[in-house]
């Protein structure tokens, strides 16, 4: 009898240093999150109210729940760019379904199922016919909202039945929002699935080298088709609370979150050319904005000139590492 | 290789002639001459913007900034005017190229220096310039009657019986063809879309020549920021809102590949025009306007899937090429 080789031992994960979870980008964010909420507590005598803080979470819930898939979508190298417009044409389409006279669950398997079925779209165009994914859904956020314009012109859709309020406007417990409980748990779910399963390994895969997941067996296709899918059901679900708390849809509605969105998943330490990030970092990021944004408008400060802060807030966290990196070569070479 | 270059085109011009073939069975005028005379004035503005989105896309870069570009340097030079009358009118446009110069500049830093991918350079700053004419204009508009006549009037003064802002397209789409064609930049602006790493091997600064491009789409939106609020004569903070979109739009119905390397300045300016008939044909023939994003969604993804077609063939005839070599 030979000796077999004792099996050697491959970690599943390399062991990490503390100074690297002390540097990580989930750090930089936490510090951002803490400072702001400094500032604002101090700058304004309301923001520290629990209710005040409530209503800072439906700033960014609904934005944030289409960030945890997209996150998904541009770590495995791809982007969505008609988040916004599916989100449009599903509340269209539930709007319609009021006009002929369907009740509240009716109502969300409608803006749910049309979310899916633009995801589906954006998927097929994709991975079928092989195409760049920033140029299809390019194309089709102008088809989605241009159907919802054919349908809805300069009509609103209004007479939503009042059950269907909750969604966007009931509470589950105390201060905390339906909207802020589902976010909180899709939260857990999306970093169970990216973090904990072999579905989520193989995601990162594809975002590092998509040749080589193919040739390790991966099915990059399907993959990439799921998760277009899945980024159209949270953008769905998204028209589903938007609708519920606006109480009417036109054709105009969540003009402009795709940006916002993808934002949100850049910020959370997303790598826009794929392969990294993690979902941690994600709902920081979606929490950093809603703080800025909630503590500036506790201020007076102008809409508009929020977006100055996020738009500077984005572009020095995302140079920061870059400058900070350079500068640590510089010295040690 | 050139002859089926022209040959992409050719298919988007007869798209074209087709389209404008259709729109005249419903509705005769609409192909005279002063029509389309007409027809290309008021697509000038989206032509010199695609041809500047064209350079960037070229180097496998993207900027969403122009829009907002375009939208802050028309409030400075409309707000210049309207403070200061007094101002020759070339001297406002020269003001509008430095700016959009400076803006153009900051992007290209951005992604030259410090390496960050351009998608988010220009996201961030597609917010921060729109809202920083919010704060220089207060959230202000400034109208038509604080303008003066000839701020207004230039661009509408005709020259050889065409309109000055027709004359301008013009020039800028010989420069460019000019730029792509005839000039070492233009070579290495293609080199590097084909292959980054190929460049850097023969010589090419990528890093500086991508500040460059930026720097050409950053003057193309200010030069667009005096025509736009000269032609629309209102400026205020929602100028162009969303009109990124519209400039890559053409660029990639005129076959401008987002991957890089592949498209031309017939092609960009192609695009432009389909764009541009599209809206003007759709009042004519008593289709709803509202129809108009849905249509052009649709040739977006369609222009898409026939480019990729066309890529792929591509791909084939030069593999060919070698092997016979």
């Amino acid at each position: 009898m030979t000796d077999t080789p004792a099996p050697r031992h491959i970690p599943d994960r390399l062991d990490k240093p503390l100074s690297s979870a002390i540097f990580s980008w989930e750090a930089l964010l936490v510090a951002v999150a803490v400072a702001i909420f400094a500032v604002n507590s101090f700058a304004s005598p309301y923001f520290l109210d629990p209710w005040s803080l409530s209503d800072l979470t439906f700033n960014f819930t609904e934005k944030a729940l289409i960030a945890l898939a997209m996150a998904l979508l541009i770590i495995s190298g791809e982007i969505d760019l008609s988040v916004a417009a599916i989100i449009a044409l599903a509340s269209t389409m539930m709007g319609m379904a009021v006009q002929a006279g369907a009740d509240t669950p009716v109502l969300v398997a409608i803006g749910i199922l049309v979310g899916l079925g633009c995801g589906a779209f954006n998927g097929l165009l994709v991975t079928r016919l092989g195409l760049p994914s920033i140029v299809v859904t390019i194309g089709t956020m102008s088809l989605f909202r241009g159907i919802a314009f054919i349908i809805l012109g300069d009509q609103a859709y209004k007479g939503y039945p009042s059950s269907f309020a909750f969604f966007g406007q009931g509470y589950v417990w105390w201060v905390v929002s339906f909207e802020l409980a589902l976010f909180l748990t899709a939260a857990v779910i999306y970093w169970f699935l990216l973090h904990r399963t072999s579905f989520g390994r193989r995601v990162f895969a594809i975002g590092n080298n998509p040749v080589a997941a193919q040739f390790s067996g991966v099915r990059v296709g399907r993959i990439k088709f799921i998760l277009f899918c899945l980024t159209g059901l949270m953008a769905g679900i998204a028209s589903v609370l938007i609708t519920s708390r606006l109480g009417s849809t036109r054709p105009s509605i969540a003009q402009g979150y795709e940006l916002e969105v993808i934002t949100m998943v850049v910020l959370g330490g997303v790598s826009i050319l794929g392969g990294a990030g993690s979902i941690v970092g994600v709902v920081l990021a979606a929490f950093i904005m809603g703080l800025v944004t909630f503590g500036l408008g506790l201020l007076n400060v102008p809409g508009i000139v929020m977006s100055i802060f996020i738009g500077l807030l984005l572009i020095i966290v995302i140079a920061l590492p870059i400058v900070w990196r350079r500068v640590r070569r510089e010295r040690f070479t | 290789m050139k002859a089926f270059l022209r040959y992409r085109e050719v298919w988007l011009l007869a798209a074209i002639v087709v389209l404008i073939g259709l729109v005249s069975m419903r509705f005769p005028g609409f192909a005279n001459l002063g029509n389309l005379r007409q027809l290309f004035n008021d697509t000038s503005i989206l032509m010199i913007l695609a041809l500047g989105q064209m350079v960037v896309i070229l180097t496998r870069s993207i900027d969403l900034s122009m829009a907002s570009n375009l939208c802050f340097t028309g409030m400075v030079v409309a707000m210049l005017n309207a403070a200061h009358p007094a101002i020759p009118i070339p001297l406002l446009i020269v003001i509008a190229l430095l700016v959009g110069l400076v803006l153009g500049a900051i992007n290209g830093f951005l992604v030259w220096r410090l390496n960050i991918p351009s998608i988010v350079v220009t996201l961030g700053t597609l917010t921060i310039y729109r809202g920083a004419t919010f704060v220089i204009s207060g959230g202000a508009w400034v109208n038509a009657d604080q303008m003066s006549p000839e701020f207004i009037g230039l661009q509408r003064a005709a020259f050889l019986g065409i309109p000055v802002l027709s004359w301008i397209a013009i020039l800028v789409i010989a420069s460019f063809f000019l730029l792509m064609t005839r000039t070492a930049l233009g070579r290495s602006i293609y080199a590097i879309g084909v292959n980054p790493t190929a460049s850097v091997y023969a010589g090419i600064d990528v890093g500086r020549t991508k500040f460059i491009v930026f720097c050409i789409s950053g003057v193309a939106a200010g030069l667009c920021g005096y025509l736009w609020i000269s032609r629309y004569v209102i400026a205020s903070v929602e100028v162009a809102n969303g009109y990124e979109l519209n400039i890559i739009a053409a660029c990639v119905i005129g076959g401008i590949s987002i991957a890089g390397g592949i498209g031309s300045v017939g092609g960009a300016v192609l695009g432009a025009l389909f764009l541009g008939i599209i809206s003007n044909a759709l009042p004519v023939i008593n289709i709803s306007p509202f129809w108009q994003m849905a249509i052009s969604g649709s040739a977006i993804i369609l222009a898409v899937v026939l480019n990729a077609r066309g890529e792929r063939r591509q791909g084939r005839i030069i593999l060919k090429k070698a092997e016979a070599a």
